[in-house]
């Protein structure tokens, strides 16, 4: 594990693991131990193939599934529940198809109990950053897919948490689309430093955006390594081509490559 | 017994908005496109019906079939103008005990289905009974219904609530089952309890459903009101042909069947328009995936 940062830590994740008891009575690991900390106003990714525990890891950061091992810690304490707490963005952008656009975003807003008028305000002066002006009466099945995600960032946004998770928010947007998201999420991360940590399997997209990326492998899942991005900000698309943004990639795509060999090894046989 | 309906999820990549809007007019104009879609689903039932009964109206007429045994059209049609105030009275009755039992159903529906959904226990212990009593036939308790309430209305709202019911309920809690489980996650990560979460995402998500189950009820509820009158009234449209009967007057009872079905239509109808009213986004997002 190499620099850990300084300043108090916004998140912190000791030894966090999971057991799930199954039918047959033989219980399955999907998280064997991880580590990893989060600055505050810092871009962490986590890396991982499908399987090796980082969704269970997120789960239990947003206080869905309570570790059988292992604490988190958050602002340096330990609460004694983390749902309300971390802002939360799944794989699916799960608008509800019944809330216009602009309903769907202030949805955080509303459960934290401030009134329609003023979240709608609120709502309003974002709509712009987020691309989504002009569409906030729009039903979201109305929405490109690309639309779709930026409604769903904002919803998480307008929740006001310090600390968000994103769960490979692009993941099912085509590349090029992808790209322009990635920039676009930059541009507005760079604007109010939010801490984010973000989960992919997508390696030039952990290094395009993080100052760290944590890879996670194996099943049961673990951390690996731990990789210091140093590229300068603000990033441009360009980077992509960079001979540091190449060997950075490579440096991460070693261990996990290594690592998908070896299951399929064990499978062959 | 449970109708789903098909929701279908437009999933569009790529980052231009998709138009809210049908396809583009054809020749002619819009309102001549949309004028000769009309015609299209309108014209052919009605030319349907219109055959069935000129053959049916031939039919009788070659056949010189007696009026007490199947009367032609025109002799149904001239009955029911004849007898229009009796008709009337008579529905009128019957509109009122179909509008408290079918309020009844709804009520004693989506209440039994928020209550299963709301404790496991619950379901478990009340779900296999809910089955059960739909295989008990309804119409028969109507009796005992009437010795334990009289002959006024009562009898026959209870059986139009138990014979309606049903299908609200097990519609309601499959759509309630129906809200995505990520969807509740995300708003317990929001900080939102129990009844929050059911509010703004289990109810809305159940209403499709729940649109479904009413009509279904609505045609039942008809069917419930007829079988309440034939077990004891003084009034109603049931209780209108149990009487014509007698007298064999067929074609009064053709035209008394005539206004019971108008009637199953016009709350058919009805659920429909608050169904359009209730969920713009439905119709909306299907509208979409079918241009």
């Amino acid at each position: 594990m190499s620099a850990v940062p300084v300043a108090p830590a916004k998140l912190v994740v000791e030894g966090v693991g999971k057991r799930f008891d199954g039918d047959d009575g033989e219980a399955v690991v999907a998280l064997a131990g991880a580590d990893l900390t989060v600055a505050p106003g810092e871009f962490v990714s986590i890396v991982g193939p499908s399987g090796c525990g980082k969704s269970t890891l997120f789960n239990i950061v947003a206080g869905l599934t309570r570790p059988t091992q292992g604490r988190v810690l958050l602002d340096g304490e330990e609460p004694a529940s983390l749902l309300g707490r971390v802002g939360y963005m799944p794989q699916k952008d799960l608008l509800m198809p019944w809330r216009s656009v602009l309903d769907n975003v202030t949805l955080g807003l509303e459960m934290s109990g401030v009134s329609r008028r003023q979240a709608r305000a609120r709502a309003q002066e974002e709509l712009g950053r987020f691309g989504l002006k002009g569409f906030e009466k729009r039903w979201p099945s109305n929405l490109s897919g690309g639309m779709r995600q930026r409604a769903a960032l904002l919803r998480t946004f307008l929740a006001g948490r310090e600390l968000m998770l994103l769960d490979e928010p692009f993941g099912a947007l085509d590349a090029l689309t992808r790209q322009t998201m990635q920039e676009w999420l930059l541009d507005v991360w760079q604007a109010d430093r939010k801490t984010i940590l973000f989960i992919t399997h997508d390696v030039e997209e952990a290094v395009y955006l993080s100052d760290r990326v944590y890879v996670m492998t194996g099943r049961p899942g673990s951390v690996q390594l731990c990789l210091d991005v140093e590229l300068p900000r603000p990033r441009r698309f360009e980077l992509h081509g960079s001979p540091e943004f190449v060997a950075l990639k490579q440096k991460l795509l070693t261990p996990l490559h290594e690592a998908s060999r070896r299951q399929l090894d064990a499978v062959v046989g | 017994m449970s109708a789903l309906p098909d929701q279908q999820q437009p999933a569009a990549a790529g980052d231009q908005p998709r138009s809210g809007l049908a396809d583009p007019p054809q020749t002619g104009g819009r309102s001549g496109a949309r004028g000769r879609k009309v015609a299209a689903h309108v014209l052919p039932p009605l030319l349907f019906a219109l055959a069935v009964l000129a053959i049916w109206q031939l039919g009788v007429r070659l056949a010189d079939t007696e009026e007490s045994t199947l009367p032609a059209p025109t002799q149904v049609f001239s009955a029911m103008w004849e007898i229009r105030d009796l008709l009337l009275d008579n529905a009128w009755v019957t509109i009122k005990e179909i509008a408290i039992g079918y309020v009844l159903a709804i009520v004693l529906g989506v209440g039994l289905a928020v209550l299963l959904c709301s404790s496991l226990l619950a379901e478990r212990a009340m779900y296999p009974w809910l089955v059960v009593s739909q295989m008990v036939p309804i119409p028969a308790i109507a009796p005992i219904l009437v010795i334990w309430t009289g002959f006024d209305m009562r009898p026959k709202v209870i059986v139009i609530a138990l014979v309606s019911f049903f299908p609200i309920a097990v519609n309601t809690i499959d759509g309630i089952k129906s809200t995505e489980p990520e969807l509740l996650n995300l708003l317990k990560t929001l900080g939102a309890g129990r009844w929050k979460r059911f509010w703004t995402a289990q109810l809305p998500s159940a209403l499709p459903f729940l649109f479904s189950g009413l009509k279904i009820a609505a045609a039942l509820a008809v069917i419930g009101a007829v079988f309440g009158e034939w077990v004891g009234a003084d009034a109603g449209l049931g209780y209108l042909i149990l009487t014509l009967n007698n007298q064999v007057a067929t074609s009064e009872m053709f035209a008394t069947i005539i206004v019971l079905a108008a009637i199953g239509i016009a709350l058919f109808g009805l659920v429909q328009l608050a169904e359009r009213l209730m969920l713009p986004w439905y119709h909306a997002g299907r509208k979409e995936s079918n241009s």
